[in-house]
């Protein structure tokens, strides 16, 4: 059980949250028009003025905003904060295509800290906790931005960056890291490097929360990661679109808040750009209600999720968002199904005789999508006897046809030959020429 | 009676693999006294009777083999028409099942060695015992 940040706001009720928003959606539409000579086009595009907006719901009046604006407006063409405003910048890899960069007043940096000093109080952190951030520093969000979170609670921080395992497993004995914020695949990696150095994360660590995300997992990687080292795993959730990381799951374990007062969510069917019913499933569009550098207004972010406006057992009012389905591109397109990485990987970690470690493989034979999902054997999935083997390679391809509809071919590999991510894992490799 | 420890490493398909195998036996100065591979398709399971089978597990097990120690039996088999024929059905006729087996000889035994991984490692020895088959001890297999 674990106290509030911010009371007063944490627990609004609804309607005093809506009744919030309302007045800091209209003043934010305003803001831009007026200083984002982007939103003022695009809005005059758009045939909609500030004054159109009067509710919350007038908000599906206003045009959508995507990534490629950003690109398209590079480096800064949509800020609306001028540049003796801004304090930091932030630039996201550009992987397929040129790089975004996104701008904070001295503003959005504080309100990003309480984002997350809300989110880790959330889940029992405090003064007293160490804080090993294993995000990557620099101009990635995730290091500086968990960083500023941590220290605003009063929790020391051990910035460690990116990669250096087994320093970083030392260090965590050494000065008692009692939290480690990094990407679920980094932590399943520092597991393994653990047990190879002999030191039991159970035992011998004081480790016992895992802050995990910039990459899509599932329920049962973290029940394995519990399982296995005794600690309490939770999501945490943001791009830098909208700050970088913000959001966390509270200690309850069922949704992650997004805070209602600083983002306004709306979950809509990727195809068609409506709003999806409460519960079901679409892509998350953010409209930043208290951000000045770089506003954004109806963010297409491209994540898959599940948004619900039921109050949590924790006594937060804000909307939770259900674990990341994976995103609009990430997904692939086998013989024209859908298949989310994220479903192999629920699949994976239900079976114990195979490893943390796989990733997917889709060829193109002749007509034919071929998708090739390659895992470790565990040591205790190995039995010399051949026939063990094949049934379980039979075992893995009937679980992944029962959860994707389509078959895949399953290759069992020697552990330690997936190769291990340090940042975001790299899953997929699609050899199709389109 | 201390069984004769087999080892068993799971390798993947690909060029290399057995080399790497035989090279970190051969540095580490561990002989291999019967080996067999077992394909399928893309991986196999190389099988290997060693004269030092704890320091062969321990040195794969340090160059990240998947390694595993089974206990198998070393029977010594007539060098003549028939000689398996006794054993398996001797070992048939009691349903002691065997799981897999391969036979090697060497230039100082008389008779051929046969290795037998069967479900029920102890009743394989009764009634082997009971037909006056020779089971090889570890120091036997030590000494070839």
């Amino acid at each position: 059980m674990s106290g509030y940040w911010d009371p007063h706001i944490e627990r609004m009720p609804i309607e005093d949250l809506h009744a919030l928003q309302e007045d800091r959606l209209k003043s934010i539409v305003r803001y831009v028009y007026d200083h984002s000579a982007f939103y003022r086009r695009k809005f005059n595009e758009a045939g909609v003025e500030p004054g159109d907006i009067q509710c919350l719901a007038d908000i599906t009046k206003l045009p959508f905003t995507k990534k490629v604006d950003l690109r398209d407006n590079y480096p800064t063409g949509m800020f609306s904060a001028p540049k003796s405003q801004v304090v930091r910048y932030h630039v996201s890899s550009g992987t397929t295509g040129k790089p975004t960069v996104v701008g904070y007043t001295k503003g959005d940096i504080e309100t990003w800290s309480e984002s997350l000093a809300r989110a880790l109080t959330s889940i029992d952190l405090g003064s007293g906790d160490v804080v090993q951030v294993g995000y990557g520093y620099g101009l990635f969000t995730g290091g500086l931005g968990l960083h500023y979170g941590a220290e605003r609670i009063g929790a020391g921080v051990l910035p460690v960056g990116v990669g250096n395992t087994e320093r970083q497993i030392e260090l965590m004995q050494d000065l008692g890291t009692t939290a480690i914020a990094c990407t679920p695949s980094y932590f399943l990696h520092m597991m393994e490097v653990a047990e190879k150095m002999g030191i039991s994360i159970r035992n011998d660590t004081e480790l016992k929360v895992g802050i995990f995300g910039a990459e899509p997992w599932s329920l049962e990687t973290r029940k394995r990661i519990e399982d296995s080292t005794g600690i309490n795993a939770y999501d945490i959730y943001g791009t830098s679109e909208i700050s970088g990381p913000l959001f966390t799951e509270c200690y309850v374990k069922n949704g992650i808040h997004v805070w209602g007062d600083m983002f306004l969510t709306e979950v809509i069917d990727p195809k068609t750009g409506e709003h999806v019913p409460d519960g079901e499933r679409g892509e998350l569009v953010f409209t930043t209600l208290h951000k000045f550098a770089l506003p954004l207004i109806r963010y297409r972010i491209g994540d898959l999720s599940i948004m619900t406006n039921e109050p949590c057992e924790c006594g937060r009012t804000h909307p939770r968002i259900m674990r990341i389905l994976g995103r609009t591109d990430d997904m692939l397109i086998i013989r024209g199904i859908n298949v989310f990485p994220s479903q192999v990987e629920s699949v994976l970690m239900n079976i114990p005789e195979v490893g943390d470690h796989w990733e997917i493989v889709v060829d193109r034979k002749g007509p034919l999508d071929m998708m090739t999902v390659r895992v470790e054997l565990t040591e205790t999935g190995f039995s010399d006897k051949i026939g063990d083997l094949m049934k379980l390679k039979k075992k893995v391809a009937k679980d992944l046809k029962g959860v994707l509809n389509i078959a895949a071919e399953v290759d069992l590999v020697e552990p330690g030959t997936i190769p291990r991510s340090m940042g975001k894992a790299k899953r997929v490799t699609d050899n199709r020429k389109v | 009676m201390a069984e004769i420890k087999q080892i068993s490493l799971f390798v993947e398909n690909r060029p290399g693999r057995t080399a790497k195998v035989a090279k970190t036996l051969s540095d580490a100065g561990v002989n291999i006294r019967a080996l067999t591979i077992a394909e399928a398709g893309d991986f196999g399971v190389i099988r290997m009777v060693l004269d030092d089978p704890e320091k062969g597990y321990k040195v794969l097990k340090e160059n990240a083999f998947t390694v595993s120690m089974t206990d198998v039996l070393a029977v010594e088999m007539k060098d003549t028409p028939g000689g398996l024929y006794d054993i398996v059905d001797a070992l048939g006729q009691n349903s002691v099942n065997v799981d897999y087996a391969y036979a090697f000889v060497t230039a100082k035994a008389q008779r051929a060695m046969l290795i037998l991984r069967v479900d029920d490692i102890a009743k394989a020895r009764k009634v082997l015992g009971e037909k006056n088959v020779k089971i090889a001890t570890k120091e036997e297999i030590q000494a070839i």
